[in-house]
C-alpha cells in the first residue's frame, strides 16, 4: 500500500505575467517505511513538491494522494489538522521555538497540535528525547544546544506525534560532515523502529548516499527513479 | 489555554527591554487616568457634597415661578398652607426621602446700631434643617452648639458680614424687612454664631428660626418659600425625582396648571458646570489612555509579527490552527495590557495614598484650606482595567490575525 500517491502532478506559479510551471506532471508512488531523496539541481522542483507532499502547498494540477487523502481537496485549515496528524517536518535551519526548552519544543505537537494527555505526552517526548540522545539536554533551550543537537531534538519533534511521514528540506545543509552523518544514521534507526517513511530534498552526497530511493528531479520533470546506496 | 498563555509570556520575556517600554507607556497612562479621576472625583464629590448636604438638598420644591424670581426672594410666591400640606403628603410617600425642610426665604436690613447692610435669610425650623442639610452646623465657625442649631430669637450671620459689621456672637442686631403688603417691621436678634461662606447660591446667606420670620414678616398661618429634601442615597436621586415630578404635577391650580415645580440639586447650583467639565475633562483623559495603549500594543505586536514569521511559519507547518495562532499573539497582548494595568494600579494606589498623608489642602473660590483627599473607587479600577485590557486585545486582534493567516511557506522562507 503505497503512503504517497502523486498522478500526473503538477504546480504553476504566476508570477506577475509570467507563469512558471514548478512541477510538470510527476508521477511516483512511495510506500510506507521508505527511506525516500528527492535530488536535482536548485530550481528543480524538489522543495516544492516537498511543500506539496506535506499539505503546505497545494496542487494545480493532477492528484496527490498522501495516506489515503487527496490532499488537493483539503482546505487550510483540514490541512493545518492534517499536517498536525500524519506529518512531521524537519527542517533545514532546525525551526526550534526559540522560549521553549528541547523538552517543551518536542512536547509542543502533542500539547497545541493533538493535545494528548499530560501522562502520556510526557512519557512520549522522554521516550523520544532518550531515542536521539536529547535526554540530558531535555531543560536546555535551543540556544544553549549545538546545530546537531537542534536538529536531533527536531527530528523528536517530528516524529513525537507517531507520523507516518517525515519531510525533511535539506536536514543536514547547515550540520558539518560527522554531524550531518548521525542525523541521517538517527533518522534511519526512527525508520527502522517505528516505521516512519522519510522523505528528504537534497544535495548533500551523504544523505545520497542513505537513502533506499532516490528520485532525480529536473525542471519540474521526474528524470529517474533510482535504488540509492542503502538498499533494504 | 494556560500553555498559550505560557509560551505568550516567555516571549514577552523574550523582548524584556521592548515589553517594559510598552506595559511602563501603559502603567503611566492608567496611573495619570487614575490619579486624575481620583483627585478630580474627590474634588467634584466633596464639592456637591458640600452644596447639597450644608445648603441645597438634594432636591427642592417651590411655588411654578419662584425659582425664576428667585434673586428677588418674593414673598408672594409662597406655598400656602394647603399646598404645603400636599407636597408633606406626597413626601410622606416616599420612603427614600431621608428628611424635608421647609424655609422662607428672605430679604432684610441688618443693623448693628451704628451701620446698615442687606442680608439674605433662610429661615428654617432648626431640627428639619439640621436633618436636611447636616453640614450645616460645621459651617458655624463661631458659636457653635453641640445641641441645637439655633434657639428663637438668633441669628446665624455669614461671616463676611460679621466681619464688615464688626458683629460677633451674643451681640444684639436688628433686621428690618417688608412683608408681601409693602409694610415694614423690625425686630431685634441676638447673634448666635458665625457662618463660614461656601460657593454657590445660598452660600452666603443668613439663618433664623421660621417663627421668627413670620413674626417679622407678619405672616399668620403657613407659608413656605422652598422644601429642601435630602434623600436616603444619593444614587436615588434620578428615580424619586421622576417619580415626585410626575406625583406634583397631577396637582394643579384653578388655570389647570401644575401648582409645584420641582429641581434637583444640578438646576439649583451652577457647579453643576464645573462638575460635567469635570466628567469631560475625564472622557478625553479616558480617550488618551485609549490611544496610548491602541498604538503602543499595536506596534509592539506588529513588530512581534514581524519578527517571528519564520517562527509562525514552522507552528504552521507543525500543524498549529490558525485560531490558535491568533490566540499566541492576541494572549501576548493580553498579558501586555495586563501588566501595564496592574502595575499602574499598584502605582496609582500608592499615589494617592501618599497623597492623603501629606494632606495637601487647596483653595475653591472663597473657600481656603480645603483638604485634597482623593479616593478611588473600585468601580473606577475595574472600569479603566477593563478598558486598558480591553484594547490591548482589541489592538492585537490585526497583527494576530495577519500572523493566523499568513501562508507557512511564505513565512518560512523569510529570514
Amino acid at each position: 500500500m503505497s503512503l504517497v500517491t502523486a498522478d500526473n502532478l503538477e504546480k504553476t506559479y504566476q508570477i506577475g505575467e509570467i507563469t512558471v510551471k514548478a512541477i510538470r506532471g510527476v508521477n511516483f508512488s512511495i510506500e510506507q517505511a521508505s527511506f525516500v531523496s528527492f535530488v536535482g539541481p536548485s530550481g528543480s522542483g524538489k522543495s516544492t513538491l516537498l511543500n506539496m507532499i506535506g499539505c503546505l502547498d497545494p496542487p494545480t494540477g493532477g492528484s496527490l494522494h498522501v495516506a489515503d487523502q487527496n490532499i488537493a481537496r483539503l482546505n487550510r485549515k483540514q490541512a493545518a489538522r492534517f499536517r498536525g496528524e500524519h506529518i512531521g517536518f524537519v527542517f533545514q535551519d532546525f525551526n526550534l521555538i526559540p522560549v521553549l526548552t528541547v523538552f517543551e519544543n518536542v512536547e509542543y505537537p502533542l500539547l497545541m497540535v493533538q493535545n494528548w494527555p499530560e501522562q502520556k505526552r510526557k512519557k512520549q517526548v522522554n521516550d523520544l528525547l532518550e531515542a536521539v540522545g536529547m535526554g540530558d539536554q531535555a531543560n536546555k533551550y535551543p540556544g544553549q544546544i549545538s546545530g546537531g543537537q537542534k536538529q536531533r531534538t527536531a527530528v523528536a519533534r517530528a516524529l513525537v506525534t507517531n507520523a507516518k511521514l517525515v519531510l525533511a528540506d535539506e536536514p543536514t545543509a547547515n550540520l558539518d560532515g560527522e554531524t550531518a552523518s548521525r542525523i541521517i544514521n538517527l533518522m534511519k534507526k526512527m525508520r527502522d523502529e517505528l516505521d516512519t517513511t522519510f522523505i528528504f530534498s537534497t544535495h548533500d552526497p551523504r544523505v545520497m548516499r542513505n537513502a533506499e530511493i532516490i528520485f532525480t528531479l529536473e525542471d519540474g520533470k521526474l528524470l529517474q527513479k533510482n535504488n540509492g546506496g542503502a538498499h533494504v | 489555554m494556560f500553555n498559550i498563555i505560557k509560551i505568550a509570556a516567555r516571549n514577552l520575556r523574550r523582548y524584556q527591554r521592548r515589553t517594559i517600554l510598552t506595559s511602563a507607556l501603559i502603567t503611566l497612562g492608567v496611573v495619570a487616568v487614575l490619579l486624575f479621576i481620583s483627585v478630580t472625583g474627590s474634588f467634584k464629590d466633596m464639592m456637591v457634597g458640600q452644596i447639597t448636604d450644608s445648603m441645597l438638598g438634594h432636591l427642592q420644591i417651590h411655588r411654578r415661578g419662584y425659582l425664576a424670581s428667585i434673586d428677588n426672594l418674593p414673598l408672594d410666591r409662597n406655598l400656602n398652607e394647603r399646598q404645603v400640606a400636599k407636597v408633606k403628603n406626597v413626601l410622606s410617600n416616599v420612603d427614600t426621602v431621608e428628611s424635608f425642610s421647609m424655609r422662607i426665604k428672605l430679604g432684610a436690613m441688618f443693623s448693628n446700631f451704628t451701620e446698615t447692610t442687606n442680608i439674605r435669610l433662610n429661615a428654617v425650623i432648626p431640627e428639619q434643617e439640621v436633618k436636611t442639610v447636616p453640614l450645616l452646623q460645621d459651617r458655624i465657625i463661631e458659636g457653635q452648639k453641640e445641641d441645637v442649631l439655633l434657639q428663637k430669637g438668633e441669628i446665624l450671620i455669614p461671616e463676611l458680614i460679621a466681619k464688615g459689621m464688626k458683629v460677633k456672637v451674643g451681640d444684639s442686631i436688628v433686621l428690618v424687612a417688608n412683608n408681601k403688603d409693602g409694610s415694614v417691621n423690625g425686630k431685634t436678634f441676638v447673634v448666635g454664631g458665625v457662618l463660614e461662606g461656601i460657593s454657590g447660591p445660598g452660600g452666603r446667606d443668613g439663618v433664623i428660626h421660621l417663627n421668627d420670620a413670620r413674626e417679622l414678616l407678619r405672616i399668620d398661618g403657613v407659608e413656605i418659600s422652598e422644601i429642601a429634601i435630602r434623600l436616603k442615597s444619593m444614587d436615588d436621586l434620578p428615580p424619586v425625582f421622576s417619580r415626585l415630578k410626575a406625583e406634583l404635577a397631577t396637582i394643579k391650580d384653578k388655570q389647570d396648571k401644575p401648582v409645584f415645580e420641582l429641581h434637583t440639586w444640578e438646576k439649583l447650583t451652577p457647579f453643576y458646570n464645573i462638575a460635567q467639565m469635570i466628567d469631560l475633562m475625564t472622557f478625553f483623559i479616558k480617550v488618551m489612555l485609549v490611544a496610548i495603549v491602541l498604538v503602543s500594543i499595536m506596534n509592539v505586536m506588529i513588530m512581534a509579527v514581524y519578527e517571528r514569521i519564520n517562527e509562525i511559519g514552522t507552528i504552521s507547518a507543525i500543524g498549529t490552527l490558525p485560531g490558535k495562532i491568533m490566540a499566541l499573539f492576541v494572549t501576548e497582548g493580553f498579558l501586555l495590557g495586563v501588566l501595564g494595568t496592574v502595575v499602574g494600579t499598584i502605582i496609582s494606589l500608592i499615589s494617592i495614598a501618599a497623597v492623603n498623608a501629606a494632606e495637601i489642602t487647596f483653595n475653591f473660590g472663597r473657600q481656603s484650606d480645603l483638604l485634597l483627599a482623593p479616593v478611588i473607587g473600585q468601580g473606577d479600577v475595574i472600569t479603566i482595567g477593563l478598558i486598558v485590557i480591553g484594547i490591548s486585545v482589541l489592538a492585537s486582534l490585526q497583527p494576530a490575525f495577519k500572523a493566523a493567516r499568513m501562508d507557512p511557506i511564505t513565512a518560512l522562507r523569510h529570514v
